[in-house]
């Protein structure tokens, strides 16, 4: 049993906490997540070529990873900055067209934006019940309904999209010019998308895809745990150092043991956060990729709400305030909640796995 | 023990809810329903609605102009008016200066200012907090100074809520620097006109501005403006803070978002059926409703006993303390059952037709956020326990 990083991924780690510290200062971030287009273009070109992205796929794929760990070290890293970019389209592309033999040098290489439309309003989590339909049309397909929240969706030149053709999940390719876009900004900063379908040309990627989805979900569920992990250390060092610095009743509110335990309940929260990521993450590939990450997604939303909530609490009024950045950080946190499926629904899919 | 509303209850409960159903402009309700801001406007006429009618003073006594309501009116009236979507009464002139003039005032100057309130002639706000002190509040560094028939004012307040639409402010400022803290404080009123006053937004998590920070320098105040004796103003904030509680538990409001999530867990669909008829959200929702039920039950409890005491008690620090995390929870699970649909910044998609839920419900991210606040302001909950625990349980 080994829990370090690989050199190569310690290296993969470095050179993008590195990057991302230097590059995504919280005033920085914040001024981008909020703005049209909500990421900053160039730091994506600048992630790209760090060669996060081909950190995301496997070799025979193109890329030099793809394994769940490879997917950890990037997703915490840009945790840590709580980094705007819209990565997570990208693996989530990736993973479903390494079910196929498609090229993906151009998506890997960060040349071409993907965002992947999974969810609808009415099926947010479970895919079974999307009402997105794809039909054959002369040589190629057509898609109509409506994708929603998604994620990246407002700078993506390319969207994959989940839709019943024959009554089957499958996922086809729209081009982001050829469809109905609307992009706004999130609640917690960063950028998703309305996308309308209306017999929109697309491209066939897989026709029986219910299984190349759920491996996506997982993985994208790795990814958003471990983003939601570099997060919350980041959140608690600083909640730790106001506790520290912090004077009431002439003293630091740190020495206050209401403060300290609860402090403490943070750390335990984050501690068992890692270990279910890691559990998940070395199960990404296996075959019950799906049950540990819904344990690990189940477990990270109770233990979000705890520390962003409490982190906010422990601060008092400063943490209420958009410029205070550990208040990005409480609502980054809580809003991976209803990204790929929430607690209760992760809860239900691990009582069903047992 | 007979928990059942008199006849004359029931009759009052109806008069106030036809009355919300005749008076309260949709415009106002609309807004309230929708959580965005109110603005100075909603509000001024919505007071100007309930002074006409004699309700807007609630807790004042008659002789100021108050309806001269029980407790028991009261809070039928808080649970209509969250019922009707009326908006929370602006507190600082209402329920927070009105009672103190009236225990602490001279007679020149209720005579002024409780009328000036009553018709909303002034807008006040509450210039307690400064940077340094919060929950040590006696730390206060604000100084005023006494120069001839003047006192000079430099320092800086903070968090003042709704200071932006304000015409002035009440302050608590140090008078002595050399004794205790409690015992030199004192209460001053400030016309936020006066030369030297500068006022400054502070954005909120959700993106909102409903908080400001005031700066002070070389404001000269007359001497009249003081209210009770100079450095007795740690009495009156106390005497404040116990009226500040009233209405704590926010009862009403828990009640309305109870009915709030249960419509959106009905209408929402989750895995092909309503989320009502997941087990675990189900569970979620019973669980909060079997604490508010509770607590409706323990406000009114304490509500009697302050009425029979005279004053509100150290315990009512209990209906602040779970008044504020069964509203919370409710916020939360709100936040939940609208899943990604809660995820895009209030007010970005401008296409009605777009909308990821109605408006009603869109912000629900946004006000879970800025709901976190009512567990930290008005003495935090743990500021709350540590009153239980000195003072109920002599710990
Ligand atoms: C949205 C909002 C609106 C507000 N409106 C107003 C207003 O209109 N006017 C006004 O004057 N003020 C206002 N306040 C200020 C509010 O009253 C203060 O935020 C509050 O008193 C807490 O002070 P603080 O923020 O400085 O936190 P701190 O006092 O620094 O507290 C930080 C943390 O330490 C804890 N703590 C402190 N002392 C102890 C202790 N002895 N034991 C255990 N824990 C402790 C606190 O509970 C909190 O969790 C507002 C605040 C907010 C957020």
């Amino acid at each position: 049993m080994d829990f370090d990083l690989t050199e190569d991924r310690q290296m993969l780690s470095d050179s993008l906490n590195r990057f991302l510290a230097d590059k995504y200062p919280v005033e920085h971030r914040t001024k981008v997540a909020y703005a049209e287009p909500y990421h900053d273009p160039a730091l994506w070109d600048g992630i790209a070529e760090l060669g996060a992205l081909f950190a995301l796929a496997s070799e025979d794929k193109g890329g030099f990873g793809g394994s769940g760990f490879d997917i950890s070290v990037v997703f915490e890293a840009m945790g840590r900055v709580i980094c705007p970019e819209p990565v997570l389209g990208a693996l989530l592309a990736s993973r479903i067209l390494s079910h196929t033999d498609a090229d993906q040098e151009a998506l890997l290489s960060g040349a071409v934006r993907y965002a992947v439309g999974l969810g609808e309003i009415e099926a947010p989590y479970d895919l079974s019940f999307i009402k997105t339909e794809a039909q054959k049309s002369g040589d190629g397909y057509t898609v109509t309904g409506r994708k929603s929240a998604v994620y990246g969706g407002q700078a993506a030149e390319v969207i994959l999209v989940a839709a019943k053709l024959d009554g089957k999940l499958a996922v086809l390719s729209v081009k982001a010019a050829d469809a109905d876009v609307t992009g706004y900004g999130m609640m917690d900063g960063g950028g998703a998308a309305e996308v309308l379908l209306d017999g929109t040309p697309a491209e066939l990627v897989l026709a029986d895809a219910e299984a190349a989805i759920q491996d996506a979900v997982n993985a994208g569920i790795v990814a958003l745990c471990s983003e939601a992990v570099g997060a919350m250390e980041v959140l608690h060092a600083m909640t730790v150092d106001y506790l520290k610095q912090r004077k009431q009743f002439g003293r630091a509110i740190g020495s206050f043991q209401a403060l300290q335990h609860r402090a403490v309940d943070m750390l335990t929260e984050i501690e068992q956060s890692r270990s279910i990521v890691i559990k998940a993450a070395s199960e990404l590939n296996g075959e019950d990729a799906t049950k540990f990450c819904a344990m690990a997604k189940n477990l990270i939303g109770r233990a979000g709400r705890l520390v962003a909530e409490e982190a906010i609490q422990m601060h008092g009024g400063i943490a209420m305030t958009w410029e205070y950045p550990g208040s990005h950080y409480a609502k980054r946190i809580i809003m991976i909640d209803a990204q790929l499926g929430d607690t209760d629904y992760q809860l239900a899919k691990v009582a069903s796995a047992a | 023990m007979d928990l059942t509303f008199t006849d004359e209850e029931n009759a009052f409960r109806q008069e106030v809810r036809d009355f919300f159903r005749e008076n309260l402009p949709k415009e106002i309700s609309d807004a309230v329903k929708n959580g965005g801001e109110l603005t100075k406007e909603h509000m001024e006429r919505y007071h100007a609605i309930l002074n006409e009618k004699g309700w807007l003073a609630s807790t004042w006594p008659e002789e100021y102009g108050g309806p001269g309501w029980t407790p028991v009116q009261r809070h039928i009236f808080d649970e209509e008016s969250c019922r009707a979507y009326a908006p929370r009464i602006v507190p600082f002139g209402l329920n927070m200066l009105g009672p103190v003039l009236q225990k602490f005032g001279t007679q020149e100057q209720k005579d002024y200012y409780l009328p000036r309130i009553l018709n909303g002639d002034d807008w006040w706000c509450q210039g307690y907090s400064e940077p340094g002190a919060g929950s040590d509040l006696a730390s206060l560094k604000t100084r005023a100074v006494r120069d001839g028939d003047h006192y000079v004012i430099n320092g800086q307040k903070t968090w003042t809520t709704l200071g932006q639409h304000a015409d002035w402010i009440f302050c608590l400022c140090r008078t002595d620097p050399d004794v205790k803290q409690q015992e030199g404080i004192s209460f001053i009123l400030v016309d936020l006109k006066t030369p030297g006053i500068e006022m400054r937004p502070i954005k909120l998590i959700e993106g909102g501005h409903e908080v400001n920070e005031v700066f002070f320098t070389d404001v000269r105040v007359p001497v009249e403006n003081l209210v009770g004796k100079e450095n007795q103003g740690w009495t009156i904030a106390k005497y404040l803070l116990t009226h500040e509680r009233t209405g704590i538990a926010g009862v009403g409001a828990s009640m309305q978002s109870l009915e709030e999530v249960k419509a959106l867990a009905r209408k929402t669909m989750r895995s092909g059926k309503p989320l009502i008829e997941d087990p675990l959200f189900a569970a979620r929702i019973a669980q909060v409703e079997v604490d508010l039920e509770a607590m409706k039950i323990t406000n009114l409890r304490m509500l009697f006993k302050a009425q029979k005491q005279g004053a509100p008690g150290a315990e009512t620090s209990i209906l602040k303390i779970k008044g504020t995390v069964i509203n919370q929870e409710l916020k939360d699970l709100a936040r939940r059952a609208l899943g990604p649909s809660a995820a895009p910044f209030p007010g970005h998609i401008t296409d009605g037709n777009l909308a990821l839920a109605p408006a009603s419900e869109a912000n629900n991210a946004a006000r879970y956020f800025n709901n976190r606040k009512t567990s930290i302001f008005g003495g935090s909950n743990e500021i709350q326990r540590n009153i239980l625990s000195k003072a109920v349980l002599e710990l």
